[in-house]
């Protein structure tokens, strides 16, 4: 008995889930300042199809994935397709060098506070997601394999094709 | 040792101070995946050769099927 009301009082401190990016349900809002200090929102681009992408200019895997993600917005772009990489570095100059070495042919917005990776509930670095014209979720990445870029463009055409 | 009487509430309030202690391994909270910045950093690699790191994991790998749980560049997601 003891053991079970141990078991109730332990599940009580579990934070509780708040709307994490899971797919099938609307994204969470997502309002950040470019490097213009642009205020761009991710609702304001609804009616687009949309990957968001958290990244950071440490995480190795992050860098492999911005000449792909190029590639993707240069040939969906026309199409209504939008690239937001949030980055969440804590000091702006890491970014911008990483910029620098590395282009980035879509928007960036900068969370130093990393509040948006929190509410997401974002489980790695680069986590991405693919959100419809309707603001839903359709898709979510962690991590960035060579194995999956055929399986995402896919499924970018697939959100698309539906919009 | 049976304690005196007398004894008694030291040894209750030096045990009170004790739990109360234990309230700090509360606040710990491990780091988040977007703020392993430091730790992706070169320096805090357990290994500084990236080759012979490599070489080694490569051979745990194929007598241990195990993989992974070093550096932090992808933030645990084991893909990177």
């Amino acid at each position: 008995m003891k053991r079970r009301s141990f078991l109730a009082a332990s599940l009580l401190v579990l934070p509780t889930a708040s709307r994490a990016a899971l797919p099938g349900t609307p994204a969470p809002a997502l309002s950040l300042p470019d490097a213009s200090g642009r205020t761009v929102a991710l609702d304001a681009l609804r009616g687009k199809v949309v990957y968001v992408d958290f990244w950071a200019s440490w995480c190795s895997p992050c860098k492999r994935s911005f000449p792909w993600m190029n590639e993707m917005a240069q040939r969906h772009g026309p199409q209504g397709f939008e690239i937001l990489a949030v980055n969440l570095d804590r000091k702006r100059d890491d970014a911008d060098r990483f910029l620098k070495s590395t282009p980035a042919g879509f928007t960036v917005v900068f969370d130093p506070a990393g509040v948006t990776p929190a509410a997401w509930q974002v489980k790695g670095m680069p986590s991405s997601y693919l959100v419809d014209a309707t603001g839903k979720v359709v898709m979510a990445e962690s991590g960035f394999r060579d194995d999956r870029k055929a399986e995402v463009e896919e499924r970018i055409r697939a959100a698309l094709a539906a919009r | 040792m049976t304690a005196s009487p007398a004894m008694r509430p030291a040894r209750l309030a030096l045990a009170l101070a004790l739990c109360a202690l234990l309230g700090g391994c509360a606040s710990f909270a491990p780091p988040q995946p977007w703020e392993k910045e430091y730790l992706a950093r070169p320096s805090m690699q357990f290994d500084a050769d990236r080759l012979d790191t490599r070489n080694v994991q490569h051979i745990y790998y194929s007598k241990e099927g195990a993989a992974g749980g070093y550096g932090v560049g992808g933030g645990g997601c084991g893909c990177n």
